[in-house]
């Protein structure tokens, strides 16, 4: 095996900031049922950012379709839509110095207006809609800026508790530039009553967290007569500076 | 400074958004992210990484999604954030696998990374990046994977002899068979893996 020279000035992007984990919901929270056996129950070991770390795989805006962001169409046949509440969800994506990532891969996935997603393992009696796949993707623009539109999905019952619901939801998965940034999560609507009676919400301990998750009604970027806005930003793992930060970024 | 975006769990239907073909929803996406690794071209060692994912009650977990990052066969990363020069052009160095729905078996096929150097320069030991989600699972846990026939480079390894109980160290090591690594990843218990905190 041949390895690679190092020199003592070897240049580094800069590693990133520890993680909070007292801000993200525990590994262990009962209230949530699946998690007591699936969390790991010895401490994590913690170890300085290496390559492995500071780096991540990078996506490239031509591995888009035309409609991979339009979830209104891209699994409607021709001419037809999706049911629902029409959509526009749209923000940034930044990380924890306020710095726009550019070219982050954004993915979202979500039940229909029913509640009901497309997958062999649900079973919820909310019927299915032929014109809802329920998935898209997009990447985010030089500003950090991205935008999907899609229907509002339901509220949906969960085998948890006796009588658990869901608030309306949309699962996000994010890449930033290092695979330690990686972040799934998940984002709700402003109002939903639901929002406190959550049983996966109610695993994070501080209520401003919790309101992170709030997409925001946003009326400026609406469409009159076609589509309500919701805003909603995604903060990611800050990194570092380091003298080399800009050579890295003119890469 | 800003708090990061706090971690929620992937769900039951994690398939849907990150292996639509996978969850049986064509004709979005031509391929689901993260299929191969490698093409005819990719240089080094050709290998296969599978194993399983099980729970504290000793079951299979068959709804679960694994990524891979790993360098190339000279320990150079596909990353734009790789400051030592391009990784080769034919690896992604980047892999995404659902576990299988009745076996519940996760399977990339790769290539035997290089070695990467430590924060400090020392250089450690030929290892990859592991990242599982799953329904039950609040925040991805981030492990590593080594290599079984590799004992000497894993002896020196800057991450594993950090590890106080060498039995933990341990359960990072994927078994050789063949041309097969075997990594089964303990959620809990006795055997219970390293998870990360990087
Ligand atoms: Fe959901």
């Amino acid at each position: 095996m041949k390895t690679i020279p190092q020199s003592n000035q070897a240049p580094e992007t800069g590693t990133f900031f520890t993680r909070d984990r007292n801000w993200h919901p525990p590994a262990f929270a009962p209230g949530y049922k699946s998690t007591v056996f699936r969390a790991p129950q010895k401490p994590l070991i913690a170890f300085p950012n290496t390559l492995s770390e500071t780096t991540g795989p990078a996506f490239g805006h031509d591995m888009l379709g035309l409609l991979d962001h339009d979830l209104i169409h891209n699994f409607a046949r021709a001419g037809e839509s999706a049911i629902g509440e029409r959509i526009i969800v749209h923000g940034k994506v930044l990380d924890e110095r306020g710095k726009p990532v550019p070219n982050a891969l954004v993915e979202i996935w979500q039940a229909n207006a029913g509640g009901r997603y497309r997958h062999k393992k649900e079973g919820y009696i909310a019927p299915l809609d032929p014109n809802f796949g329920g998935c898209g993707r997009v990447i985010t623009d030089a500003d950090g800026h991205y935008a999907f539109r899609t229907i509002r999905p339901g509220p949906y019952p969960w085998p948890n508790g006796p009588n658990d619901w869901r608030p309306a939801h949309i699962h996000l998965s994010i890449f930033g530039t290092g695979f330690v940034q990686r972040l799934i999560t998940q984002l709700y609507f402003e109002g939903d009553p639901l929002i406190p009676r959550c049983p996966i919400l109610n695993t994070i301990a501080d209520e401003k967290a919790v309101a992170q998750l709030v997409a925001h009604l946003d009326m400026d970027n609406s469409e009159p007569m076609d589509s309500l806005a919701y805003r909603f930003d995604i903060v990611l793992r800050g990194r570092r500076s380091t003298p080399f930060e800009n050579r890295m970024e003119g890469n | 400074m800003l708090k990061e975006t706090p971690s929620q769990t992937a769900g039951p239907y994690v398939h849907i958004g990150l292996t639509p073909n996978f969850a049986e929803i064509t004709g979005i996406f031509p391929e689901d992210a993260g299929k191969t690794l490698v093409n005819d071209k990719t240089p080094g060692e050709r290998i296969v990484i599978e194993g399983r994912i099980i729970d504290g009650q000793g079951g299979v977990i068959k709804d679960a999604v694994v990524e891979i990052w790993q360098a190339d066969h000279l320990g150079l990363y596909n990353s734009p954030y790789e400051p030592r020069g391009h990784a080769d052009s034919n690896f992604t160095g980047w892999g995404r696998c659902a576990t299988d729905m009745q076996t519940g078996e996760y399977r990339f096929e790769t290539i035997k990374p290089g070695r990467v150097p430590f924060a400090d320069g020392r250089i450690q030991a030929p290892h990859a990046n592991l990242w599982i989600v799953a329904r039950g699972i609040n925040i991805g846990l981030q492990t590593r994977l080594y290599f079984s026939d590799e004992a000497e480079a894993n002896a020196e390894d800057p991450v594993l002899s950090r590890i106080e109980h060498r039995a933990r160290a341990d359960t990072l090591i994927a078994r050789r068979a063949g041309d097969a690594y075997t990594f089964d990843i303990y959620l809990q218990g006795e055997n219970e893996t390293v998870f990360f905190d990087i």
